[in-house]
């Protein structure tokens, strides 16, 4: 509850810095100094909090330890990619705290993710989250591939905001209720109309999340929006689809038999999300296509956090959000000073820059699910919820070789970086930004090493 | 009037809309046919809300108050959307959906 207080009015604040405040520089540092204040709010909460959560706003949000640890990973990326990433914003435009403020208006939007017990909550938070993001991808008004992006996402967004309206106005006809815990779908016979609404609801959010069939915006507007945005939009904005998907459907669409009617629906989503993801990322040439690719491919394992129904899924899928947000800034933050954005622009990075093709190596290898790095941990926590709920094994093995094939198109990169020749074009690189890549690379292997200290918080 | 009526209103509504989107290579027109699904959802839940209050449920005005929310996100929408098109208009001099993925190569 603080933390969605202080970051919409951090956002009004934003907003007004860029009257007053002409130097760029100094705008970074008050984004920065902004979301260490609400990452401070947001623990602060905790002292609200009694038993298993405590509702506010007339029983519209639940906080939670739960909420409150994702508010508190989400806060912390964008922390770090304000750190990491702030100085490439003045590079797409004039306007940089208008960028900082509509990053602090998705930051709110993020912040019900975790906490809605209402479906208007829901829809209200997957709108504030969106509608800026339509914003920052045409932020690079001359370009026309940003103009692509932009255009492309509005209307698919817009048009999955559809379909998730109807799916909530079809659940509401079978219940009479938005409460998420007043519904009791899995109580008794279940009705035709609710279950159209799930479905719609299921393909709505996979929408959001660029599962398979529903991703094919997905590489378009990640590599034609300016690449600072995609890094954000990649990474906690994911990450927070997936908490609202796994919230609603661990909390509302549970108990009784109900879990049979959507769970292979669901699974059948992740293997084709699992499959394209992969195959399409191995034969990209731009690193940035790639991401964009190796996103929906860590989409897939992330839905296995949703099909699962247990505590082990949901510590699971807050490891992958941390791992996978903190490993993707991470290489986003190098890729932005990066000339060449193909693969043959990491030749010979090593020879350059040892430092920096050193923590991208560590990062690539979180990506990939190396052991010691936190995607280890993460992938590993996803597919054992997933054995433990039983009857999924044939997911597990599909998951498996994908995260095998994984391994190449990251690896190819570390190739490039230290054995073969070239001249890697790179921007300098100032002491404070390798700091601030040591400590992203120093959770990364932290978690890696030791995931019980994130795990004990739920 | 049965319930039945407006179901099937709001549903043949919500497909023109999905039909529009799928087909229509205009921008604007496929922003049309969202907001009409949009309003079909609208449509929807104030029948539905009348028919739960028939049935003597005493909170189902929520549904009329989600329906002010759906307005006014449409409208938060339409502020960015149009504001979207405009963009790429003064870029490519058009709004086909389509001239865009040509452009760009």
């Amino acid at each position: 509850m603080n933390a969605l207080i202080t970051t919409a009015l951090l956002g009004v604040v934003l907003m007004f810095t860029g009257l007053f405040v002409k130097n760029k520089q100094q705008i970074k540092y008050i984004a920065i100094l902004g979301a260490l204040l609400a990452f401070v709010a947001n623990i602060v909460d905790l002292q609200t909090i009694s038993g298993g959560g405590s509702k506010v706003l007339f029983g519209m949000l639940e906080v939670s330890h739960f909420s409150i640890l994702f508010n508190a990973i989400a806060i912390g990326a964008t922390l770090l990619y304000f750190i990491l990433c702030g100085s490439a914003f003045e590079k797409v435009g004039e306007h940089v705290a208008d960028y900082f403020a509509l990053i602090f208006f998705i930051l709110a939007g993020i912040t019900m993710t975790g906490a809605f017990s209402n479906l208007l909550i829901l829809f209200i938070s997957i709108e504030i989250l969106s509608i800026p993001q339509y914003i920052l991808a045409g932020a690079d008004k001359q370009n026309l591939k940003s103009n692509e992006a932009s255009l492309k996402y509005f209307l698919m967004g817009s048009f999955s905001t559809g379909i998730l309206l109807m799916g909530i106005a079809l659940i509401y006809g079978a219940t009479g209720t938005f409460n998420v815990t007043e519904m009791a779908l899995g109580t008794g016979e279940l009705n035709p109309m609710a279950l159209i609404g799930i479905t719609l609801l299921g393909f709505a959010l996979s929408f959001k999340v660029s599962a398979a069939p529903f991703h094919f915006w997905t590489p378009d507007v990640y590599d034609g929006s300016p690449t600072v945005f995609t890094a954000f939009m990649a990474t906690v904005v994911k990450a927070a689809g997936f908490i609202a998907f796994l919230r609603l459907f661990h909390v509302t669409f549970n108990g009784g038999n109900m879990s049979s009617h959507w769970q292979l629906v669901l699974a059948i989503i992740t293997a084709a999300t699992l499959i394209i993801g992969n195959f399409t990322a191995v034969f990209q040439i731009s690193v940035k296509r790639m991401l964009a690719y190796s996103s929906i491919a860590q989409a897939g394992f992330m839905l296995f956090g949703v099909i699962s129904l247990n505590q082990l899924a949901v510590q699971g899928i807050m490891l992958y959000a941390i791992a996978y947000s903190v490993g993707t800034i991470g290489i986003f933050a190098i890729l932005l000073k990066m000339k060449d954005y193909t693969f043959d622009g990491f030749n010979g990075l090593a020879k350059k820059q040892p430092f920096v093709a050193c923590v991208a190596t560590i990062f690539l290898m979180s990506l990939a699910g190396i052991p010691l790095t936190a995607g280890f941990f993460a992938k590993y926590l996803v597919l054992s919820a997933a054995i433990q709920q039983g009857n999924l094994l044939w997911l597990v093995i599909i998951a498996v070789l994908c995260a095998a094939v994984s391994a190449y198109y990251y690896f190819r990169v570390i190739i490039a970086m230290y054995f073969k020749q070239g001249d890697a074009n790179v921007e300098n690189v100032t002491p404070g930004f390798k700091v601030a890549l040591f400590v992203t690379a120093a959770i990364v292997i932290i978690l890696g090493i030791f995931p019980g200290l994130l795990l004990q918080l739920i | 009037m049965p319930i039945q009526y407006y179901i099937f209103l709001s549903i043949a509504l919500f497909c023109i809309g999905i039909m529009g989107v799928l087909m229509r290579r205009n921008a604007i027109i496929i922003f049309m046919c969202i907001e009409m699904m949009l309003n079909a959802v609208n449509l929807l839940l104030v029948s539905f809300s009348k028919m739960w209050a028939d049935a003597g449920r005493v909170d189902a005005g929520s549904a009329q108050i989600f329906v002010f929310f759906i307005m006014v996100v449409a409208a938060a929408e339409v502020a960015v959307g149009l504001a979207i098109i405009v963009m790429m208009y003064r870029n490519s001099h058009s709004v086909d959906v389509n001239l865009l993925s040509r452009l760009k190569n």
